[in-house]
């Protein structure tokens, strides 16, 4: 049985009129369904890169994606994006922005819009459809873009550092619903970030990325006790610090292999 | 607690009661500017500090005013000229805004007309006037024409750039939806730039009548331009302020109401 999400062979190169910059270098790792992974690296590492090609966004230059078994060439409607900021359309109401994913994709039905504002209420937002974005806070709409990415039902979410942007309480909180919400919700979910203890409680297995070029170089197991735990709850327990520190010295040791 | 409330309140009143004196005081001079500006050209060509043939004075342009609009045919001449201000105006923005819809759509031809657009819009529009009356006539069309022409190419080129500069994670979400080219337009590109198209609409009001007005020195019977290109040919001066006033009248009023859309339109950013 194949795995849910197979990258083979990634290789990926950008090109200017000068220089050919390899940002990866024939990555290949696979992701089972339900599982929530992270790649974590020091900037320049390509983790981005691979989030882009994964979600079709930049064709690689070698190597194939494949989810489900089918190789994936275009935008694929069950792959979700988050952005680093929310990216919520400022002159459209919440509501709106929510159902934007869905007006796109043709699929703007009574019954997914009503499951779209479900969960905008589930996660909290409820009163706030006729709002527009600039009236909420940061925390707010970083999740309403959570609704909008999932409004439209995609089986695995890629997402792109999607806290760096926010203080660090807000974040932490939005962790945990993030977390959360994946999890009721049964969704894949592969998380790119550079905060070492951010991968250790959100995610199940940790795909640890070096610079230039991008290659990856380990991938580590979260331990059970923690995968059990809520990335708040992870975060207290004596496992998470004894990781951390782990991980620190790993990616300490590749910066200073260079 | 009660007393800091109180503090705070009576504080609050002085602070509002400073920013009104101060609005009545800036209200206050440029009522004087205008009252004083009128005054003293009244007095200097009273007193003939001026030359009342060449300047006028504010009690003859009045008394014009009146007669003309009586005699109806003040009404006329503005209406006409408003009306193709008004469309010139909108078709350069219109066509301005299309043309930069096509730059957008289709990067190889913006690349190829970068040069042209560059020299077209250096180059001073008037200067086609003869061009334009030769070609559509002497009549309504090649006034209106010169209108147009003289702002679509700096609307074409402000509105592409806002295009372009519209934050590329905006159409980066709508991608991940596997939008179309025409969707992340109508999503994105459009809304985000209404801003910039509506401010490029506030520089063709003033271009427009630029337009319009040369347009009428050239070809026209009738009209504000030709108001005062008659009262020149006649030597009749007061004519000429006259309709000068009333272009800087009905200018101003277009410029207001197309600043009143703006607060309208973009209440929500």
């Amino acid at each position: 049985m194949m795995s849910f999400l197979v990258v083979h062979r990634i290789s990926h190169t950008y090109f200017t009129e000068k220089t050919a910059i390899t940002a990866l270098d024939n990555v290949s790792l696979s992701i089972e369904k339900g599982e929530f992974v992270s790649f974590l690296g020091p900037s320049g590492c390509g983790k981005t890169t691979l989030l882009s090609i994964i979600a079709s966004l930049i064709q690689p230059t070698e190597g194939t994606v494949m989810l489900e078994g089918e190789k994936i060439h275009s935008i694929h409607p069950s792959v979700g994006y988050m952005l680093q900021q929310d990216y919520l359309f400022p002159w459209k109401t919440i509501q709106e922005n929510l159902f934007l994913g869905l007006k796109i994709m043709g699929i703007d039905t009574a019954e997914r819009r009503k499951n779209a504002l479900s969960l905008l209420e589930r996660i909290g937002l409820q009163g706030t459809e006729h709002y527009y974005p600039q009236q909420l806070s940061g925390g707010m709409r970083q999740r309403a873009a959570l609704v909008r990415t999932l409004a439209t039902d995609p089986k695995i979410l890629l997402l792109d550092e999607p806290f760096s942007a926010l203080d660090y309480q807000t974040k932490l909180k939005l962790e945990e619903l993030v977390w959360q919400t994946l999890k009721d919700y049964g969704k894949t979910a592969l998380l790119v970030t550079h905060d070492i203890g951010e991968a250790i409680a959100m995610s199940d297995r940790i795909f640890l990325f070096s610079a230039k070029p991008g290659r990856l170089v380990r991938t580590f197991l979260v331990p059970g006790e923690l995968r059990q735990l809520s990335p708040l709850d992870a975060r207290k327990h004596p496992l998470f610090s004894e990781l951390f520190q782990f991980l620190w010295k790993e990616l300490d040791s590749l910066e200073t292999a260079k | 607690m009660k007393q800091q409330n109180n503090r705070i309140d009576v504080l609050h009143r002085r602070y509002v009661a400073s920013l009104r004196k101060e609005k009545r005081y800036v209200r206050f001079y440029q009522l004087l500017i205008f009252v004083a500006f009128f005054a003293l050209w009244e007095a200097a060509s009273h007193y003939r500090w001026v030359d009342p043939l060449l300047f006028s004075s504010p009690s003859a342009i009045w008394a014009l005013f009146i007669k003309k609009l009586a005699d109806g045919s003040l009404l006329v001449h503005s209406s006409v000229t408003l009306f193709e201000t008004v469309l010139g105006f909108v078709l350069g923005t219109l066509l301005g805004t299309c043309l930069a819809t096509l730059l957008w759509w289709f990067p190889r031809f913006s690349k190829i007309a970068d040069p042209y657009l560059v020299i077209l819009n250096a180059m001073p529009k008037v200067a086609l006037g003869p061009i334009l009356i030769v070609a559509l006539g002497p009549s309504f069309s090649s006034i209106i024409a010169m209108g147009t022409v003289i702002s679509v190419i700096i609307t074409t080129i402000v509105v592409y750039t806002s295009f372009r500069e519209v934050d590329p994670n905006y159409l980066k979400v709508l991608q991940t939806f596997g939008a179309s080219r025409f969707q992340c337009f109508k999503e994105a590109v459009l809304p985000a730039s209404f801003p910039t198209i509506i401010s490029t609409l506030k520089v063709n009001v003033g271009l427009s009548w630029v337009g319009v007005i040369v347009g009428e020195f050239l070809v026209s019977k009738q009209g504000l331009g030709y108001m005062i290109i008659y009262g020149f040919q006649v030597f009749q001066f007061t004519l000429v302020l006259l309709s000068l006033l009333i272009i800087a009248f009905l200018a101003t009023v277009m410029y207001q109401i197309v600043a009143f859309i703006e607060k309208k339109l973009i209440k929500n950013r």
